[in-house]
């Protein structure tokens, strides 16, 4: 929808109006503030009715201690600067601190205890100056859970969720045609990688930063094997720098058997996959130098990404590559869909092999994948009529524990 | 055996670490620790490839001087440089004071530093194209941005505090970041974690083999 020079104008107009708006309502003795510290000798209300507990559906080494806060703790004198937690194996021994907190907090995490250990706990609220001691709370000893119970939303939802997998895949593999949708990105591989071999440059594939126990990265190499097979049918050049060795044999291992499926083992060589470092800024440094001097037709960053995506993006930009980025880091999808040709939003860049290969078993996970959504959607739809209606909250359902 | 190795531990290591999920107690809870472990001892061994890699890289395009190849010089320089003055400090080369110490402080600190800093010019330059208001949807990214830009500092919640509350700057861009954001950042977050569940019992089930070279 292109503006017309009307609304063009106001909106200039609006912008002026803001400006002219914020300019005259402007009030300097908004910023200044009065500060006046005030001192006692008087000790806060102790904390009272401690209660300690084994930590529940855990691995056991743990006891969690909740109390209730003193009086000058947001009423009173309210001066309690926080709690000390002291702790005793007697409940007339010697207590010794093992912790604290900021006002206001009404429970601890004791992580340093030992499994079938009574443990006896005591609270210490102060104001900076003086303290009081609470009275001790009731033996309590640590022991691990078998089950997590708190995560069976979790497990009934990977259940059901692997099963309508596991349906999928066999419909898929019964004859059963699925349909997926375009993925724009995925589509201009070809075209990014043809350019590339028409100008006679490079291509530069980014597997992002993190190493090979990152499921992106995982998703990465999967895309890099079908860009690989494209790049061999086309003789084209593909460069992939790596920050994480593991993924620099892991890469090496998914180019070699791309080229040799494009029918030409002997273009491919080791040296296209190299190691820069693995330093974060470093690495940007380094793969922006290497943009600037190659200038690359094409450059995919494929992967999970920090803070060096829009210097990576914006540099091929600048140098005029076409660029296609995938990563599932919510933070960074933002730069690329700013500075890039095509993005991969989140779960794109998984369908990626599915997609690519248009393996029936690759695609029936998808469709299963979409039975998750349908769940999602379903519930929140549900959750919402329920909540604006004052009939029930089902948020605590699907809190992770 | 060469892929099929590979495939039975990510099976198992895969299922043991959805056990571990579920069930606390030992031996299991111990499990994620102990794989954790592993994946760093093979990760530090797996370090030397990639540094006789970038040596090899390094000195092999000084000897041929190609394209960039003052710049490898720097990069060998840094890395002999910094190995022997560690090596000469012993154990506590990473202590405050010591020559080690110096060299991360002054210069590799400073160049991280400054590479990070980069990023606010390309945070503008991607800006301006970005909320360029060519179009409706852009000038809803671009208002959204001023709103968001302007309620996150201080001078916008002072610029408008005289305003009943609620309708200040502040509460403007805490609004459009409650709602509209993050409805849209939660719909992406459902979509990545099923996304990553889908291919974890693909690579669990020896579906998805692409990342080992498969086809």
């Amino acid at each position: 929808m292109k503006f017309t020079t009307l609304s063009g104008s106001l909106l200039k107009l609006f912008l002026f109006g803001l400006v002219l708006f914020f300019i005259f309502s402007f009030n300097p003795r908004a910023f200044c503030q009065d500060t006046t510290i005030v001192t006692d000798s008087i000790p806060p209300g102790p904390p009272s009715n401690v209660v300690a507990k084994d930590t529940p559906y855990d691995r056991g080494r743990s006891i969690t201690i909740n109390w209730v806060k003193s009086a000058d703790d947001g009423g009173g004198a309210n001066d309690v600067k926080g709690y000390e937690i002291m702790r005793a194996t007697q409940v007339d021994g010697d207590y010794e601190l093992i912790g604290n907190t900021t006002a206001g907090a009404q429970y601890f995490i004791d992580n340093d205890v030992r499994d079938k250990v009574s443990y006896f706990y005591k609270i210490r609220g102060t104001d900076g100056t003086n303290t009081s001691v609470s009275l001790p709370s009731l033996a309590a000893m640590s022991k691990p859970q078998w089950v997590n119970l708190r995560r069976t939303n979790i497990f009934i939802f990977v259940v059901a969720l692997t099963f309508a997998i596991l349906y999928y895949i066999n419909r898929a593999k019964a004859g059963k045609e699925l349909f997926i949708r375009k993925i724009a990105g995925l589509e201009a591989v070809d075209d990014a990688v043809g350019r590339a071999t028409e100008m006679g440059r490079k291509i530069f594939y980014i597997p992002g930063i993190s190493d090979m126990d990152n499921m992106q990265t995982i998703a990465g190499l999967t895309i890099l094997g079908r860009v690989a097979k494209v790049a061999a049918e086309y003789e084209a050049r593909l460069e992939v720098p790596v920050s994480r060795s593991m993924v620099m044999v892991s890469a090496r291992e998914v180019m070699k058997e791309a080229y040799s499926n494009a029918g030409r083992p002997d273009s491919f060589n080791e040296d296209l996959v190299y190691y820069l470092t693995d330093d974060q800024f470093g690495y940007a440094a380094a793969v922006d130098g290497l943009f600037v001097r190659e200038k690359p037709a094409a450059i995919f960053l494929m992967g999970q990404f920090y803070a060096e995506s829009l210097i990576l993006a914006e540099t091929g930009n600048s140098v005029g590559a076409i660029q296609i980025a995938g990563t599932a880091a919510p933070a960074q999808i933002p730069f690329f869909i700013a500075a890039c040709d095509f993005t991969l939003i989140g779960e794109e860049l998984f369908a990626a092999s599915a997609y690519l290969s248009k393996d029936p078993k690759l695609l029936g996970s998808l469709k299963g994948q979409d039975v998750g959504k349908v769940i999602f959607l379903a519930a929140i739809i549900l959750g919402v009529i329920l909540f604006t209606f004052n009939l029930m909250d089902i948020g605590p359902w699907f809190a992770v524990g | 055996m060469r892929r099929e190795v590979p495939l039975m531990i990510c099976a198992i290591v895969g299922f043991t670490l959805i056990i571990v999920y579920f069930v606390p107690h030992p031996p299991f809870s111990d499990m994620r620790d102990l794989f954790s472990d592993w994946f760093s001892v093979i990760a530090a061994f797996a370090i030397y490839l990639g540094i006789l890699n970038l040596l090899k890289n390094s000195v092999d395009k000084v000897y041929r001087k190609r394209s960039g190849w003052g710049f490898s010089i720097v990069t060998i320089a840094g890395f002999v440089l910094f190995v022997f003055i560690g090596l000469y400090e012993g154990s506590d080369f990473g202590e405050i004071g010591t020559r080690y110490y110096w060299l991360y402080d002054r210069i590799y600190f400073p160049l991280m530093a400054t590479m990070f800093a980069i990023l606010a010019f390309f945070i503008g330059s991607a800006s301006y194209r970005a909320f360029r208001a060519r179009n409706v949807e852009a000038t809803v990214l671009l208002l959204a941005a001023f709103f968001v830009m302007l309620g996150r500092v201080p001078i916008g919640y002072y610029l408008t505090s005289w305003l009943p509350e609620g309708w200040r700057m502040s509460d403007v861009a805490s609004a459009i970041m409650t709602y509209p954001q993050m409805a849209g950042q939660r719909a992406v977050m459902i979509g990545i974690a099923l996304g990553i569940v889908s291919t974890s019992l693909r690579i669990i089930l020896g579906i998805e083999r692409t990342f080992l070279g498969g086809e």
